[in-house]
């Protein structure tokens, strides 16, 4: 599941490039997770979502230019963080990270750098985290419902080491700006030359135990695909 | 803490991999699931655990004070089963994870080879198991003319068909008895060991006159047959990281559903109403070390499922498992240094009862780090003493043990009751067998039991999609 990696064009040449990372989200419940996710990937927003039932496996591909294409292949927690119970199987492999706080919840931050430690013990030393202040339109509205400043937030980001947006999930505001900042931090190029890991089927030995057909899935077994 | 809703219609206990699965399935299928663990990580008694945490669980491996698991690495490189075993790779358990899309969390790798030992001691060979006629035709385990018997015997056996009488050879499998059927091929007592052993995977000798076992044989080596063919080395396969990832795998399925997961989670009193039947759950979640009462809370159920060792009144043990877990820096001699491999000694070559299993694997598995192998050497205890003499022909057969970890025998338990009278379902302990095709059996009963229905997981998650899965 860590970052595959298929080179078009000619071996060693300027070909497109076509990397795939998973990306996990951390943050506390209710802070907008399963909002922005499903903001960046489908571009809909709910405003009486439930809590996280889940978005199960959820994938999303980025252009940085007209060579490069990331691939997002993102895990929401699952409501598995709300009793502190992820399992170490949701980090593992990830290349990068969003941990989302609501910037009208002061304790909401504090939450989100508890996330951003157990990041750094359990996923791999060189994962991307972008920190991401959510619900911005609810202070644009009323700018007296602000809990964290902007300022505090980006200098404990830039302490940490993390990319930092504020973004409204709502209004779309950041969105594709932060999943962008991420894919652009990726090593895509290491990625390039075969350095990250491959997926089971690519592996020496590795299997592909194949998935369920999904209904209606592009190329199922209805219709002729030539 | 958010508050736990005031009732759930199945509350599960423990975290083992029987209990995910049937977590899971009962999330997919509407249910309001809470699913709680005592213990701090997933798994329960088919968790993997890194070096560290084996090391204190086997206090005896070391001297107390130091930390010999440094000089192996970063504790955490290592994930070293509790239970050793292999997913046989057209087993049912493969079928309920493609059903349940589970496979999209773990990546499974094969086992690089299926072994078998003939003989004992020095004299002792070590040869792969043929997987069909081809293969026994070049296997070194026969002689010239039993590879020919053996031949016509797969042949037959891969040509079976219970509906058409006429690949039956004459006779009736639901009433003949294995040694009938061997009879008629004329196998020899070796290739009858192998075959039941490493092939059908008996672990004992007592099908062979056991009256309609014939058919259960046949399809034993059917799986096995059919498993080797899927992907060509072994019929075996294994997820990197280890098996705890299984059971992680189907929690997640059960959360994406709705499920509730708590670990660090004691129970604290189970609620029966007036009919016997249970009501409700007070449980208390506290991290190790936490200060203070930890979070406590009750709620109603109208089921619980959990694993043997939440209600030890309600289990019975049925019989001891032995196991040592072995690190190794070097590949088994006579495998041909495969990276993973099954070693069955067929309980006759050794003078036993029961089969020693060797199951090994390696960082080809990203278990442990690269130049290291972790077998893991069991059978089923039958003797009341000495026991780690009883496993001693599988670790000679293992060369230079840089660690060993073995403790006292395992006690296997079952449930004493069914459930119905209580709802109360318990799962069986994970056996001595080398795959996990008894457990997938468990968990069908256990279905059964519960739900008063056969599970069905083929089409389970169809028109349950979420948010647009891709």
């Amino acid at each position: 599941m860590a970052a595959r990696m298929q080179q078009g064009g000619r071996p060693g040449g300027g070909g497109a490039r076509f990397a795939q990372f998973k990306l996990v989200l951390l943050g506390e419940s209710a802070v907008g997770k399963s909002s922005l996710v499903l903001r960046f990937v489908k571009d809909q927003f709910d405003d009486y979502r439930e809590s996280t039932i889940g978005a199960a496996f959820l994938t999303q591909t980025i252009a940085l230019d007209e060579q490069t294409t990331v691939k997002f292949e993102i895990w929401d927690t699952a409501g598995q963080e709300r009793y502190k119970s992820l399992a170490p199987m949701y980090y593992r492999n990830a290349n990068c990270a969003v941990v989302v706080y609501d910037i009208t919840q002061a304790s909401s931050l504090d939450k989100a750098k508890s996330w951003v430690k157990e990041l750094q013990r359990q996923a791999n030393e060189n994962i991307v985290i972008c920190l991401a202040g959510n619900k911005l339109d609810l202070v644009t509205e009323q700018p007296d419902k602000r809990a964290v400043t902007t300022a505090d937030a980006e200098a404990y980001a830039q302490e940490a080491n993390l990319l930092f947006f504020e973004t409204s999930a709502k209004t779309s505001e950041n969105v594709k700006e932060l999943f962008t900042a991420i894919a652009r931090k990726l090593p895509i190029e290491q990625a390039s030359q075969g350095r990250g890991a491959r997926g089971a089927a690519g592996r020496p030995g590795g299997v592909d135990l194949g998935s369920r057909q999904e209904p209606g899935a592009q190329g199922g077994a209805s219709g002729c695909n030539c | 803490m958010e508050e736990i809703a005031p009732s759930y219609d199945l509350v599960v206990l423990g975290t083992g991999l029987t209990e995910c699965i049937l977590s899971g399935v009962a999330s997919v299928k509407g249910a309001k699931v809470l699913h709680m663990d005592r213990n701090d990580h997933y798994g329960g008694a088919s968790a993997s655990v890194n070096l560290e945490t084996l090391f204190k669980a086997y206090p005896n491996s070391y001297t107390p004070g130091t930390e010999p698991w440094k000089k192996y690495g970063r504790p955490n490189d290592w994930n070293i089963d509790l239970v050793p075993k292999l997913l046989m790779s057209n087993g049912e358990l493969t079928n309920i994870l493609v059903s349940t899309d589970v496979t999209r969390y773990i990546e499974f790798r094969q086992v690089a080879g299926s072994y078998v030992q003939q003989g004992q001691g020095s004299r002792a060979t070590v040869a792969k198991v043929p997987s069909d006629a081809g293969e026994a035709l070049r296997s070194p385990l026969m002689g010239l003319f039993e590879k020919r018997r053996a031949r016509n015997f797969l042949n037959w056996v891969a040509a079976f068909d219970e509906a058409n009488p006429s690949t039956h050879n004459g006779m009736n499998l639901t009433q003949a008895t294995m040694r009938q059927v061997y009879d008629k091929f004329g196998l020899e007592a070796t290739t009858r060991d192998f075959v039941g052993h490493s092939m059908a995977l008996y672990t004992t000798d007592d099908y062979i006159d056991n009256r309609g076992m014939a058919k259960n044989c046949v399809e034993r080596i059917r799986l096995y047959v059919n498993s080797m063919a899927r992907y060509g080395k072994s019929p075996y396969i294994y997820p990197l990281y280890g098996l705890g990832e299984l059971p992680q795998g189907f929690a997640r399925l059960s959360a994406i559903y709705g499920g509730t997961y708590m670990l660090n989670t004691n129970v604290d009193e189970i609620k029966y109403g007036a009919d016997g039947k249970v009501e409700g759950i007070k449980a208390t979640m506290k991290e190790r070390g936490e200060a203070g009462e930890g979070f406590k809370f009750e709620t109603k159920c109208k089921k619980i499922i959990a694993d043997p060792s939440y209600f030890p009144d309600k289990v019975q043990v049925v019989g001891h498992m032995l196991k040592a877990i072995c690190i190794l820096n070097h590949p088994i001699d006579k495998t041909d240094n495969s990276d993973s491999l099954q070693l069955i000694i067929p309980q006759s070559q050794v003078g036993r009862k029961h089969d020693i299993y060797i199951a090994m694997v390696s960082s080809a598995h990203n278990v442990c780090p690269k130049g290291y192998y972790i077998a893991i050497v069991s059978t089923v205890a039958e003797t009341s003493a000495n026991h780690h003499l009883e496993l001693q022909p599988g670790l000679e057969r293992l060369g230079k043990i840089e660690e060993q970890f073995m403790g006292p025998p395992i006690p296997l338990y079952g449930p004493k009751a069914g459930g119905e009278a209580d709802n109360v379902f318990l799962s069986k302990s994970y056996d001595a067998s080398s795959h996990f095709e008894t457990m997938t059996d468990d968990v069908r009963d256990m279905y059964r039991r519960a739900e008063g229905q056969e599970l069905v997981v083929e089409g389970l998650k169809d028109g349950q999609n979420l948010v647009a899965e891709e």
